[in-house]
């Protein structure tokens, strides 16, 4: 008898470490001893550095560059401007949102700290210097920063070079600072429905331009081999695949001649989604100087150029019965997209999934409208943790919901409860079109407000406001209800593509000989954990152990092609790729067993990391033992060899979601507040890894923590951006964070082959609101009506002064 | 730029190197040496990810000139396991309580959280947070960081009474 079935059942199944196990991660032995491979350790014979000599300003014509003196220096072996990227046709480039951006300033600068020059010299020091000895030579234009005012006749034109295009990537324009216009759902009905409404309450809510900001900046290290015609690119590529497509169409080198690898990626969040100006400069320079060329960002360069999110300014329109019942919603939005439309959605949603504005309720009829327009700011507006446009939606329909309930006199927990979509209701089909594929929105939000005993909270604070206003304490309590929907897993080719290239993800197994393997991967972690988790899924699937699984990403010239990691989509799409491509290997197992247990296919039955005959519970064969005859002898017929290939296009996207509680204390004379508990329940369906599902839940809690409580990148009327770097932009330190508890419910997605449904960004999409919720119910009691973020003690601190309550 | 000579002792090796005087530590560390575990995070000594020990304080060492460490010991994540490969403890602690994510602000979480325990070998968990105020992390939202640190400072306390009595 092998050793395998002396085992337990249990313990062979523990020792394969698959689905539930608290697996600890692989990727940590190197990260702990300082020796993961990050881009700027990328160290090549002869390499040079690229700097960029940057705008100072919002707005301006561009009257004289002067290079000369830069190139004199030693050290200095190139300067690149536009006009030598016009030959290459590379001074402007498409955007995945289906506009252009300039890579280096032509003729003009639209936003500050704008591309104007790329410099590269001998390394990063005498590459700083040259960018200092470049003049530029400036004549500074009208600049425009107010979304509100894009579209009005006194706007100065900021995008000459389309100024005439009546018709954009996505319809007609209206204005020259008009990009689009966005229309879901039915205005008449919903109009119609707001009319009848017993209760309507309206709110303008902003959510603030704020950034990703993951520790490590982007940058790249090009390297052109003109002897092959190849060009290597390492980078900080959330989507290496689309990056060489994106390479090789504008690079016009042919796709097999361009190998993109990404390394060790130092935290993504969508900031390293994009093609930015510095990867194809680093490219033009090292195909210009046949040397390698590296390019990585500073933290201000980062802040204030690459990937803003958010900006989005929402009127939202919400109609309801006196008993809080939901009768209608309509949002119109202004999207301020910067300077360029570099948005990184799928390309048929200018607007991302704004229309899961709707949220968990089950609300009959909606209309949504969105309008980009250009602003003198960075572009951008990437998913920031999020699944395009979800977090702007969720923290939209969780503020109105909290003054709906205000309005008629309700508690925001009930009025939720009130109108959930209901268990039995699921598929449910949004009134936007979605169809939710699961939920349990009222257990999860049961479990949330037992766990901080809510009714005993609402109780306290009640005290707490009489107390209030006898004058027996200056200190305010703030309870914040979020219960979100996600929409994540792009994504169905039927609707989502990028650049044509249908939203599908892949995975190749190969089984080895002895019983190891090894899987390749099209997505790519950036600390995510993908290494330790994906090798659990197979560990399941096929029974091999997770620590005899060798999970590797983001080489393009070894991995399959996957449209890479964002919108939370590798779980929902890969991790489903992972599962169809081990059981196209366990079918082939399961043939292979049936020849060597000489039974037929049909008798045996999988128990674990291996086959057995069914009702003949000592004739097994391992998955092991399987694997070396694969190679060894396999039966007659058959091919020799063990692995598969997965391409899996998802039926349907997944809709995790949870129920948050943030409890704060807030003294009105100081604006300091206290957050005395934060409590999350999630559902991400089956859940994977629950160590790096909490990890994900509190990293994402402690970003939303940081938006909702302090984050903004913020204009002056004159185009200067006054929060690009650390001194001026809030990252949360471990002192502010709280302290976070979670807990869970498990509602499997029922199209996803192992259930499950995405975890990484549920926490910022629930978490914003959650804390915005509590500053706002902490001060509602005395009228007011909408507090908009971020709330940082300054701030707070005048909404008090705005209620009077300073004397 | 003229260049000066500068020796310094680095895990315990004696390097020199003739640098020019501008010359950042984290870049005399990375490109000099070698040691990319240290990470640049700002380079405006606000985030710690370039956190390194010199002479037994904590330093962000993009903000320390590599002239300025002239005849002092540096340490760095790669000097924290032993020479037979064993990890530190506050390694492996790391790991078991899932103190990282991406691993960018790791290593100089972990010689920060090293020279914090050697300050207060008994820290309470606001004095851990306190302590590494100066390192940021984007991913982990500090929690398990903070509880990895104080199980490692019970694993180094734990060791330590038993040498006592051996
Ligand atoms: S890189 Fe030194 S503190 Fe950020
Ligand atoms: S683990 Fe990514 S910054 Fe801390």
């Amino acid at each position: 008898m092998s050793e395998t079935t002396e085992l337990t059942r249990e313990a062979r199944a523990a020792r394969l470490e698959g689905l539930g196990c608290r697996r600890k991660r692989v990727e940590d032995i190197r990260f702990v001893q300082g020796k993961g491979q990050y881009v700027d350790d990328v160290k090549l014979p002869g390499m040079l550095f690229g700097d960029f000599v940057r705008s100072p300003y919002g707005h301006a014509r561009i009257k004289k560059i002067d290079t000369s003196r830069a190139k004199a220096m030693p050290g200095v072996v190139a300067v690149l401007t536009a006009e030598d990227l016009k030959p290459l046709d590379l001074a402007w480039i498409p955007t995945l949102a289906g506009d252009v951006q300039m890579v280096l300033a032509d003729g003009k600068v639209l936003y500050q700290n704008q591309e104007v020059a790329f410099v590269v010299a001998e390394d990063r020091y005498l590459a700083a210097d040259a960018v200092e000895a470049v003049e530029v030579e400036y004549e500074a234009l009208p600049v425009l920063v107010d979304p509100f005012k894009a579209m009005t006749d006194e706007a100065p034109v900021l995008r000459e070079d389309i100024a005439d295009k009546k018709e954009g990537a996505h319809g007609p324009r209206k204005h020259p600072n008009h990009i689009f216009t966005w229309e879901i759902g039915d205005a008449a009905a919903t109009r119609e429905a707001l009319a009848r409404s017993e209760v309507v309450v309206e709110e303008l809510i902003t959510y603030p331009r704020v950034h990703p900001c993951p520790l490590e900046t982007c940058g790249c290290v090009a390297s052109f081999d003109k002897v092959k015609g190849e060009l290597t690119l390492w980078g900080t590529f959330q989507a290496p695949h689309v990056i060489r497509t994106v390479a090789s169409i504008l690079s016009k080198l042919p796709e097999h001649k361009i190998r993109v690898i990404a390394p060790d990626i130092g935290g993504g969040f969508g900031n390293k989604v994009g093609a930015y100006p510095g990867y194809i400069c680093a490219v033009v320079a090292s195909i210009v100087t046949g040397r390698p060329v590296k390019w990585i960002e500073d933290r201000i360069e980062n802040l204030s150029t690459t990937a803003f999110a958010r900006d989005y300014h929402m009127k939202a329109r919400i109609g309801a019965t006196r008993e809080g019942k939901i009768t209608a919603l309509q949002v119109e939005v202004i999207a301020d997209h910067g300077a360029f439309d570099a948005c990184a959605d799928p390309s048929k949603w200018p607007a991302g999934f704004f229309n899961i504005v709707t949220g968990s309720y089950d609300i009959p009829t909606a209309h949504v409208t969105v309008d980009g327009v250009y602003t003198n700011k960075a572009p951008g507006g990437v998913a920031y943790r999020c699944s395009f446009r979800v977090t702007e939606a969720a923290y939209c329909i969780e503020r109105i919901v909290d003054i709906l309930a205000r309005e008629v006199g309700m508690d925001p927990a009930d009025l939720r409860l009130a109108n959930f979509i209901r268990k039995e209701q699921f598929p449910y089909r949004s009134a936007l079109g979605w169809e939710y594929d699961s939920g349990d929105y009222h257990t999860a939000m049961h479990k949330a407000l037992e766990a901080v005993n809510y009714r005993a909270l609402r109780e306290e604070q009640k005290k707490r406001q009489e107390a209030f206003r006898r004058g027996e304490t200056r200190t305010l309590m703030g309870i914040g209800v979020a219960s979100f929907t996600e929409i994540v897993g792009a994504g169905p080719s039927r609707n989502c593509d990028i650049l044509g290239i249908a939203m599908f993800d892949s995975c190749e197994i190969r089984v080895h000989p002895t019983g190891a393997a090894i899987a390749r991967m099209g997505t790519k972690s950036q600390g995510q954990g993908h290494e330790t988790t994906y090798a659990q899924i197979i560990a399941s699937e096929i029974g091999i152990p997770a620590d005899m699984i060798t999970v590797e990403e983001g080489d393009t010239s070894t991995a399959p092609y996957g449209l890479g990691t964002y919108g939370s989509r590798s779980t929902p799409v890969a991790g489903a790729a992972i599962a169809t491509a081990a059981r196209k290997i366990r079918a082939k197992a399961q043939m292979i067993a049936a020849h060597l247990l000489e039974v037929h296919e049909d008798d045996l039955e999988w128990d674990v990391d291996g086959f057995r005959v069914k009702g003949a519970p000592d004739r097994f064969k391992s998955m092991k033992e399987i694997a070396w005859v694969a190679y060894h002898a396999p039966p007659k017929g058959l091919e020799p060899g063990l692995e598969a290939v997965s391409y899996y296009d998802p039926p349907n996207m997944t809709y995790p979601f949870g129920t948050y509680v943030c409890v704060l204390d807030i003294d009105v004379d100081t604006g300091v507040y206290t957050v005395r508990r934060f409590f999350a329940v999630d559902d991400c369906g089956t859940r994977i890894n629950p160590m790096i599902i909490e990890g994900q839940i509190h990293g994402g809690l402690a970003e939303a923590f940081g938006i909702a409580m302090g984050q903004e990148i913020r204009y002056d009327e004159i185009g200067n951006v006054h929060n690009a770097s650390f001194m001026d932009y809030f990252l949360p330190t471990a002192v502010e964070t709280p302290r976070w508890e979670t807990d869970f419910t498990v509602t499997p997605s029922p199209h996803h082959p192992i259930g499950a449904k995405g975890v990484g960004e549920s926490p910022n999409v629930g978490g914003v609101p959650a804390f915005s919720n509590a500053v706002n119910d902490a001060f509602a009691f005395l009228g007011a009506r909408h507090i908009p973020m971020p709330h940082d003690h300054a701030r707070i601190w005048l909404a008090a002064e705005k209620l009077g309550l300073h004397g | 730029m003229s260049k000066i000579a500068v020796t310094m002792t680095v895990n315990g090796r004696q390097v020199e190197r003739l640098v020019e005087p501008r010359l950042l530590l984290v870049h005399f560390l990375r490109e000099e040496l070698g040691l990319t575990g240290t990470h640049i995070g700002c380079e405006t000594s606000h985030c710690g990810a370039c956190t390194v020990d010199l002479d037994g304080v904590s330093v962000k060492s993009c903000t320390v000139l590599a002239v300025q460490a002239q005849g002092k010991e540096v340490r760095t994540i790669e000097g924290m396991a032993a020479p037979d490969g064993t990890l530190h403890v506050l390694q492996e602690m790391f790991r078991e309580h899932h103190g990282l994510q991406c691993g960018w602000c790791t290593p100089g979480m972990i010689l920060r959280a090293w020279r914090l325990l050697q300050e207060n070998p008994d820290p309470s968990e606001e004095e851990v947070r306190f302590g590494i105020a100066g390192n940021l992390c984007r991913c982990t939202g500090y929690q398990k960081i903070v509880e990895a640190i104080l199980a490692a400072a019970a694993k180094l306390r734990a060791a330590r009474t038993v040498e006592a009595a051996a």
